[in-house]
């Protein structure tokens, strides 16, 4: 469409830039004209929603895990948790995630009779495996803030949760952030897999735009662009968010 | 003992000790922490003062032996030990401020937050009829907590200070805040851990006038401290602590012009 215009001003130049050029107008054809921008535009949405939720999740459960993880053991309690945290945490992190995916999904559902769909079983996958990797960051953040602080919060009369909740843990997800940031990229990255189970997202519709057009260059291309331009504006966001943070950490 | 004493009797000490795995930290302390007393705990480096102080609100939990606080064995594992905790101050050698907190924010904190929990508990008794409605709603409790905290804050002269975050303040304004902090719960005694010892000298003078304020007050008070001259001055008795035993228990003026112990007039040699 608008290229022809354009490539009838460049005819003369080579054949390399010309078949480009042809690609790539094909792929704003199918992109603009046979309606695949819906398509982009529910994968980006289903990117980013199992990404954002799987990390909100993860953040949820990996910070449940790091607690447990950092009480005293000297009851049993929290020894039997220890021990089914470290059994969560073994087997999310010692196997891809396109098996858990899979194992969910054609396993766990069909045993427990139930019907969900693909985003939902992603968001929750990711939610369980992220939870596993953020358990052991915010546990070194936990780790990483000053013991006295738990003093301080126990020695006014605050429970061992309270004051982890409202003292020890924010102190610890600031000194996490980065870290967290890089997760959440992470996560955005790793749902390029989601279309195993069924879920739209944008591996999913830039393939179809690459089958409608018989031309699979310019769809990954413009896939890859999508990626990092994503990727660059969380890193940007994170590094705000940082600023904003670093606020209690000034000195007169 | 007469009644008169028994009546005024705060903290009871008995026997008590406290072993981290093979060392015996503690090995049978018994003393009487009356209302309105003033101690002050001394004694070399590792002779036990902190770790006597911290099973006074079981920081450390007591290998064995008993500490009766208002009537209650706290040392007793069954015992919910926040609520009482709440009624004994503690004051750190490193301040320990909630650093993600403001100033004001680290006063209001555990009033508010126990004053809100109390609510919540008290208008689910009512709910079941089991209890009178609430006085107090949470508006007042908020408000309540923060003329508190902005009373004791003007008290120490730092009530500009309330919105901005501890980093900003000296040593000796993070010490007298975490001071006001313990005192807004209305504490029976203050449990101060050498508060003047992280602070460059010329500090030391502002948090040691605050402490004998409170001693003026009337607060109980147990103070482990290197300051001689506080001791002295504001003590109402001074124990002397060494090898995880009270060696020597006295009032400072005879302690100080008496020593009878020889390891007391070896350490008292040593510091004065
Ligand atoms: N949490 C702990 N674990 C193991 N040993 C400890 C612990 N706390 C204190 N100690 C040991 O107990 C002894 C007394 O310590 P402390 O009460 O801090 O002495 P002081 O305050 O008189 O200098 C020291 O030998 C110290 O190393
Ligand atoms: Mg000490």
């Amino acid at each position: 469409m608008y290229t022809n215009l354009f490539l009838a001003v460049i005819k003369n130049e080579s054949l390399l830039q010309n078949s480009f050029f042809r690609k790539l107008d094909k792929f704003l054809d199918v992109l603009i004209n046979k309606g695949g921008y819906t398509r982009v535009l529910v994968g980006l949405k289903n990117t980013l929603i199992i990404a954002i939720l799987g990390l909100v999740i993860g953040v949820l459960i990996g910070t449940l895990i790091a607690t447990v993880r950092v009480i005293p053991k000297y009851k049993v309690l929290p020894r039997v948790l220890n021990g089914i945290c470290t059994f969560y945490v073994g087997f999310f992190r010692g196997t891809p995630m396109v098996v858990q995916l899979l194992l969910f999904y054609y396993v766990m559902l069909p045993l427990m009779g139930l019907n969900m769909s693909g985003v939902n079983v992603s968001i929750i996958v990711f939610g369980l495996n992220s939870g596993a990797y953020i358990s052991e960051v915010m546990r070194s953040g936990i780790q990483s803030v000053d013991g006295g602080q738990m003093e301080a919060g126990r020695a006014v009369g605050l429970s061992f949760s309270t004051t982890m909740m409202k003292i020890v843990i924010p102190q610890a997800v600031k000194n996490i952030l980065p870290t967290l940031g890089n997760e959440f990229i992470a996560l955005i990255k790793e749902t390029s897999v989601v279309s195993f189970v069924g879920a739209a997202d944008l591996y999913v519709a830039f393939n179809m735009i690459g089958t409608n057009s018989y031309e699979f260059m310019v769809p990954y291309l413009a896939m890859a662009i999508i990626y990092i331009v994503i990727v660059v504006l969380i890193t940007l966001g994170i590094r705000l968010m940082e600023r904003g943070l670093k606020r209690s950490d000034r000195r007169n | 003992m007469t009644d008169a004493t028994e009546n005024t009797k705060l903290i009871d000490v008995i026997d008590l000790r406290k072993s981290f795995g093979e060392l015996e930290v503690l090995r049978g302390i018994n003393v009487t922490i009356n209302k309105g007393d003033i101690v002050c705990v001394i004694g070399p480096s590792g002779s036990g003062k902190s770790t006597f102080l911290r099973c006074l609100n079981c920081m450390e939990d007591p290998t064995s032996g008993h500490i009766i606080f208002d009537g209650t064995d706290i040392a007793d594992m069954k015992v919910d030990i926040n609520i009482h905790r709440r009624k004994m101050g503690m004051v750190f050698q490193q301040f320990n401020l909630f650093n993600n907190k403001t100033v004001i924010q680290n006063i209001m904190l555990a009033p508010v937050h126990i004053g809100l929990s109390d609510l919540r508990k008290a208008k689910l008794k009512a709910a079941f009829g089991k209890g009178p409605k609430p006085e107090k709603t949470k508006e007042q409790i908020i408000s309540e907590a923060h003329d508190r905290a902005i009373e004791l804050l003007t008290r120490i002269g730092l009530q500009d200070k309330a919105d901005v975050y501890p980093s900003t303040l000296s040593g000796g304004q993070k010490q007298r805040v975490a001071i006001v902090r313990a005192l807004a719960m209305n504490p029976e005694v203050m449990l101060f851990d050498e508060p003047t010892s992280a602070l460059d000298p010329e500090m030391v003078g502002e948090v040691l006038d605050l402490m004998k304020q409170l001693a003026l007050d009337g607060m109980t008070m147990v103070c482990v401290t290197h300051e001689m001259g506080f001791a002295r001055e504001v003590g109402s008795r001074i124990l002397f602590i060494d090898e995880g035993k009270i060696l020597e228990e006295n009032a400072p003026a005879e302690f100080f012009a008496n020593p009878k112990h020889p390891r007391t007039r070896e350490f008292l040699s040593k510091v004065l």
